[in-house]
């Protein structure tokens, strides 16, 4: 159970795919338009539930409750050593190739 | 109770619109389909003193220009003898908030709290975001900010994360959405909910912030070199940027200054495509946004875009997404200066266009933006090669945006391809003319000043048309 007052994510549909708008790419057209927001939770309630959230500027939306206190988790991501290989070119076209030696 | 069907708040936009940011925009149409640009920029009556009054009241502005030395070295390595011209970089991610978008919010906040509205709301999935949510919170306005931000299984670009983050910090609330236009429809649904100022990219708030910039670039410039530059570059995307630094450049100087606008070349993704949106590598400053606004710059989110860079540009070109990278990590390890890779497509651009000029000549990149997990080319890098992007070295112009990203093998190898600016005015034209068959002369006037042409070349492109032109013998 997540308690009334906690900080919480919602997701929800804003549009199915028969009411977007015209002219959309394929693989857009056949999905639907979704929402995702923050907000505290006005009443207890459990993940998976339709619920109402107050939003920080007070207003109140509805959606599934998807994630409790949700966090930032984005990263510099997985290492690509070819930025390395990227600083050698320069080193050694700017300094020559004995740069490094 | 308001029918809320995507029809239904898309039929009453411009009502929406108008109360939304205070503007009455019929009172500066004319004739069939022009309108009247300057006394549009002149609202709120702000002089150019003014505007740097409230920014710099406010954390905006005042940037340090700064000399790419190593960069200039480098180009000189590959460049003819006695070319390379020398590479400034106004460091912009110094704008609280960390980006030149701050001088586009500040005169929309400023200007939404004397109209006495309680909140803003922008739909932006960029820089915008923080830069409105960190002027709402300085002056104790609410701020919604609307992103496009995931692909339909919640799959979120990186850096749009990141961006979301920030707008939280600065305490504003975000509304994330899928990919797909309709978040104009949410946006519209928000603005009537709220009653909040509409604080669009588009208003002429949003581009006299930055005419401010154009100013203290050659401001700065003189102090530096004692000379005014011979180019600026502006990266391109809604058109904004270019607008209004080429429009503060010409209220200082009177010296001819080639504005030269660069886009990322992510040609054959399609913008509005779920499959597509995780395949890009840069979510703003590339050909998607940029093409379309030149040729068709009142598809914003108001009646008239205040961002009209087809009036301004002397030259455009594109580079690629390998390019950029490339030349993001250049700024870190030989300048010392680590910034997001969004706001280095201009210093890619200028990198190749340097070799043009001679040694004595300047170069100025006109912005820089501030980087973060996220927000980042490792970060991006990584993202294109879990979503299968090929990443390998060899000639930049190999790359297939969606399929690739190609970092130069050897520093020759950037190289910035123009586009044809005369078929951008021929596109511009015709996107008109499908909007009327009879044009005043005022019209005409109007024509020539939206693509900086002259008289013989918009009259040779009626005569392709059926359009018949009142006034003239």
């Amino acid at each position: 159970m997540i308690k009334k007052g906690s900080w919480v994510q919602i997701k929800k549909i804003i549009l199915n795919p028969e009411d977007r708008a015209n002219n959309l790419p394929e693989a857009t057209k056949k999905v639907p338009l979704l929402l995702w927001v923050k907000g505290n939770l006005l009443e207890d309630a459990n993940l998976g539930d339709v619920v109402k959230i107050k939003t920080v500027t007070g207003r109140v939306e509805v959606g599934e409750l998807i994630k409790l206190n949700p966090s930032y988790l984005h990263t510099y991501g997985n290492y690509i050593p070819e930025i390395h290989q990227i600083d050698k070119i320069l080193k050694a076209t700017l300094y020559g190739s004995d740069y490094d030696e | 109770m308001m029918n809320n069907s995507y029809k239904s708040v898309m039929a009453r936009k411009n009502q929406i619109m108008q109360k939304s940011v205070g503007i009455n925009y019929n009172q500066y149409e004319f004739d069939y389909i022009g309108f009247d640009y300057e006394a549009l920029l002149s609202e709120g009556d702000f002089t150019l003193e003014e505007i740097r009054k409230i920014q710099y009241d406010n954390g905006v502005g005042n940037t340090p220009l700064k000399e790419c030395k190593n960069i200039t070295k480098l180009v000189r390595k590959v460049a003819k003898p006695s070319f390379g011209a020398r590479i400034f970089i106004k460091d912009e991610a110094l704008n609280d908030s960390g980006s030149f978008k701050a001088r586009r919010a500040s005169i929309s906040c400023y200007q939404a709290k004397k109209m006495g509205f309680k909140g803003v709301i922008a739909a932006t999935s960029g820089n915008y975001g923080a830069a409105v949510a960190s002027q709402a919170a300085k002056y104790g306005l609410k701020c919604i900010i609307v992103q496009e931000c995931y692909d339909s299984k919640g799959v979120g670009q990186p850096e749009i994360i990141e961006k979301a983050r920030a707008c939280e910090a600065y305490g504003a609330e975000v509304v994330q959405l899928s990919v797909g236009p309709e978040l104009f429809y949410k946006f519209l649904l928000l603005l009537e909910e709220t009653g909040y100022f509409n604080a669009s990219l588009y208003t002429p708030y949003g581009i006299m912030g930055i005419e401010t910039l154009g100013q203290e670039l050659v401001e700065d410039c003189l102090k530096l070199t004692g000379k005014i530059p011979d180019m600026v570059v502006c990266t391109n995307a809604g058109g904004g940027n270019l607008t209004g630094t080429a429009r503060g450049i010409k209220k200082t100087t009177n010296k001819k200054i080639e504005i030269v606008g660069a886009s990322v070349n992510l040609y054959g993704l399609h913008m509005a495509d779920d499959n597509d949106f995780n395949k890009k590598s840069f979510t703003t400053g590339h050909t998607g946004f940029g093409l379309p606004f030149i040729m068709n710059p009142d598809r914003s989110d108001v009646p008239r875009s205040a961002a009209r860079a087809l009036r301004y540009i002397d030259r455009y070109v594109t580079v690629n997404q390998g390019e950029v990278f490339f030349m993001t990590e250049a700024l870190s390890v030989l300048e010392g200066i680590e910034r997001g890779p969004a706001g280095n497509t201009s210093l890619a651009a200028a990198f190749s266009l340097a070799k043009e000029l001679r040694e004595d000549q300047i170069i100025i990149v006109q912005e820089t933006e501030y980087t973060s997990a996220g927000k980042h080319h490792q970060a991006q890098l990584a993202f294109a090669r879990e979503n299968g992007i090929c990443i390998y070295f060899g000639d930049p112009k190999e790359e297939i945006p969606g399929k690739s990203i190609v970092f130069p093998k050897s520093v020759d190898l950037i190289r910035s391809v123009d586009i044809d600016l005369n078929i951008i005015r021929k596109k511009y034209l015709q996107s008109q003319f499908m909007k009327t068959k009879t044009l005043s002369k005022k019209d005409l006037n109007f024509l020539i000043e939206e693509t900086n042409s002259s008289l013989d070349f918009v009259l040779s492109e009626i005569k392709k048309y059926d359009i018949t032109v009142e006034d003239v013998k």
